[in-house]
């Protein structure tokens, strides 16, 4: 299978991680089991990170912990360190500062319809970013914005500075919403899912100026999808998730060509052709069980062919392949293929 | 908006006709003559007959009616049969008090009432929240008569701070006329407050929930501005609204609380017309306070246009 990225993320292996995200464990007051558990991610330099995993599986929760987005009150983190920007947060403690949020870190989200303030001008809600961050007058932000929507390919930005989100199609507000994103350059970009509401076309033109604005700027990407293909067209590492844990992380040619989790090569056998982009996963036989009725031990038991007395223990991430992890007691698989045969 | 706006005036006017009939009808259905009032204590049958003849008591009542909404189109409310005054000059007389009531009334509303709602919302499960609906509750179910006399005993009679009633108008005194008012628009508004914190209160909430306080708060944003600006401002739609309601009520008379501080405002003076049977008094007053209340159900209605970025320049 073609797969784009991989002499790249060749090069960067041994770049420095820009983010790292170590054993993030979390649940929702009033559950009884970790929506996320003991997840951890890394993002590089200049590099994207697609997190892949059927709806629910924690993309989002993961996401906005990070972003420190997840309502305080309702949310209960028992363990989780990121490191960023030579600094370390405890995430069970404390979340990030909002110096940091929106300077060195943005995101754009899922619903690009609603993520925009309907009551306020789009240059203002752009400008009011770089405002607050630069400490610019707003004359120099709304420079800022016009710049930003002309980066992102919208026509006429000084008179769309102007407009009110309403005016917008879904495409231009999620456009926006990357101008807002990146106006204050910032070094991660998380984006969840940012094409998953627009059609085709609009897909495959956020992606590519995505990934035009990631050369154009070195940035890390931490990219959410639920659409292999969007992984193969952008990937450089991939983190395949399942019921709020990684089960398997490593370059995305090692991720195609060599899946080793019975999850990863279930997605794998189910995956849209590349000339149908759009098309989502979740083919994989059986249903994800609910948060509260997850299995104990490995949580993939309940939908695995390969499942043993044995997976009643949790299988820890390891290494399979150099940068290649896989959470399973059976991988490598060709190994134990071979040695059961 | 203009299309639409002239539709809701089109619809207006049926309803003040309608109401003017009502209220014409209930009056000559009412027991008791004017007429005797006005006499007083002369009971010779020519004089009556010449006061019938002259306020047309004879005619038939729609064709009263008509004479009357006729004058009144032209702005002609007729007179009091008890002062012999012009009705619309009586009315000059009260509006500006009731007036002043109303705004001092919305002030202490809005002041208490906003704050209120946006902080129980923001905090909502928790014992402010709980501290805030209990008050509101205790704001709504307390009747203002009793609320209005406690003050009375205890800032007046006890401890002697303000006046227990009185009305000194703005232009004579500025600060006595705040003084004397006080009391009573504080009376009535904290029993607005208690309504407007409990719609600011869910208003707030369905907005703190949405996808752009998010992104706000993403943007890195104090949460000051998350809730003040991004927040509040697409919470205020039902807020406006609201309070141009409350006002339209305001106008229309505060009956109890105008009586129990001797505020002679509108309340005061439709009460005494109903008493007195002063018939066009209180048809003027009751066409005036309709009219004032739609007008500002009207505004309210223009507000939600101006405040849609969606719905301006439809
Ligand atoms: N605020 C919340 N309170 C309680 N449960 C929540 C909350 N937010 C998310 N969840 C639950 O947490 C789990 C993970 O949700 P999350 O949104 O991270 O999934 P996702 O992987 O992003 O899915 P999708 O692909 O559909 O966006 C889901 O079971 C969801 O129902
Ligand atoms: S640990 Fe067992 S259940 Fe889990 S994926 Fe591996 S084989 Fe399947
Ligand atoms: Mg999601």
């Amino acid at each position: 299978m073609p797969v784009s990225g991989t002499a790249k993320s060749q090069d960067l292996a041994s770049a420095d991680a820009l983010l790292t995200l170590k054993d993030l464990t979390l649940r929702f007051k009033g559950q009884t089991n970790d929506v996320v558990h003991s997840v951890s991610l890394r993002v590089r330099q200049g590099e994207v990170l697609c997190v892949v995993g059927e709806s629910g599986c924690g993309k989002s929760v993961t996401s906005m912990a990070i972003m420190g987005l997840l309502p305080g009150k309702a949310t209960q983190i028992s363990s989780g360190k990121l490191s960023f920007l030579a600094q370390d947060w405890d995430l069970a403690t404390d979340c990030l500062p909002t110096e940091v949020r929106g300077r060195e870190i943005a995101m754009i989200f899922q619903e690009p319809m609603t993520s925009l303030n309907p009551s306020f001008r789009i240059g203002d809600q752009i400008a009011e970013a770089v405002q607050r961050r630069r400490g610019n007058s707003r004359t120099e932000a709304l420079e800022r914005a016009e710049v930003m929507l002309q980066r992102v390919g919208i026509a006429n930005p000084k008179q769309r500075l102007r407009a009110y989100p309403h005016q917008l199609s879904g495409g231009m507000r999620q456009r926006v919403m990357i101008a807002m994103a990146l106006a204050n350059d910032p070094q991660i970009l998380i984006a969840d899912e940012p094409t998953t509401a627009l059609d085709v076309t609009i897909q495959a033109q956020i992606l590519d100026l995505i990934r035009d604005l990631r050369d154009e700027t070195g940035m890390g990407t931490l990219m959410i999808t639920h659409d292999l293909g969007v992984v193969a067209e952008v990937a450089d590492t991939v983190a395949v998730m399942y019921g709020g844990q990684v089960v398997e992380q490593g370059p995305v040619a090692e991720i195609f060509n060599n899946p080793q989790h019975p999850y990863t090569i279930g997605l794998m056998s189910a995956m849209p052709r590349l000339d149908r982009p759009g098309e989502r996963l979740a083919i994989v036989p059986g249903t994800v069980p609910t948060i509260s009725n997850m299995p104990e031990g490995c949580r993939f038991r309940t939908r695995c062919a390969f499942a043993t007395a044995a997976c009643a223990q949790r299988p820890k991430l390891r290494d399979v392949a150099s940068e290649h992890e896989v959470a399973c007691h059976f991988a490598p698989l060709e190994t134990h293929v071979k040695v059961s045969a | 908006m203009l299309h639409f706006l002239m539709r809701r005036v089109l619809i207006a006017l049926p309803t003040i006709i309608l109401i003017s009939i009502f209220v014409f009808a209930l009056q000559k259905l009412l027991p008791g003559d004017p007429l005797l009032v006005l006499a007083g204590e002369e009971r010779d049958p020519e004089v009556l007959e010449f006061l019938r003849e002259k306020y047309r008591l004879n005619d038939p009542i729609p064709v009263q009616y008509l004479a009357w909404i006729g004058n009144a189109l032209q702005g002609d409310l007729g007179t009091s049969l008890r002062s012999n005054q012009p009705v619309t000059e009586l009315m000059a007389e009260k509006l500006p008090v009731t007036i002043q009531l109303a705004v001092m009334s919305m002030i202490f509303a809005l002041v208490i009432g906003i704050p209120a709602g946006i902080l129980s919302a923001v905090k909502k499960g928790t014992v402010t929240d709980y501290v805030a609906n209990v008050v509101a509750l205790s704001g709504l179910s307390i009747p203002n008569f009793w609320l209005g006399i406690m003050l009375i005993l205890l800032v007046s009679v006890k401890w002697q701070l303000l006046p227990a009633s009185g009305y000194v108008p703005l232009s004579e005194d500025f600060w006595q006329s705040l003084r004397t008012m006080v009391m009573p628009a504080f009376v009535l508004g904290t029993a607005l407050a208690a309504t407007l914190m409990r719609h600011t209160r869910s208003a707030m909430l369905g907005v703190l929930s949405a996808d752009y306080v998010r992104t706000a708060r993403a943007k890195g944003l104090s949460e000051r501005v998350v809730i003040l600006k991004h927040s509040f401002r697409n919470a205020l739609t039902p807020i406006v609204t609201l309070t141009a309601l409350l006002f339209g009520e305001l106008i229309a008379g505060a009956v109890l609380t105008e009586q129990i501080f001797t505020i002679p405002g509108f309340g005061k003076l439709v009460v005494d017309a109903v008493f007195n049977r002063d018939y066009a008094v209180v048809q003027g007053i009751v066409l005036v306070t309709a009219v004032g209340f739609i007008f500002m159900n009207l505004l309210a209605d223009m507000m939600y246009f101006v405040l849609n970025p969606r719905l301006r320049g439809q």
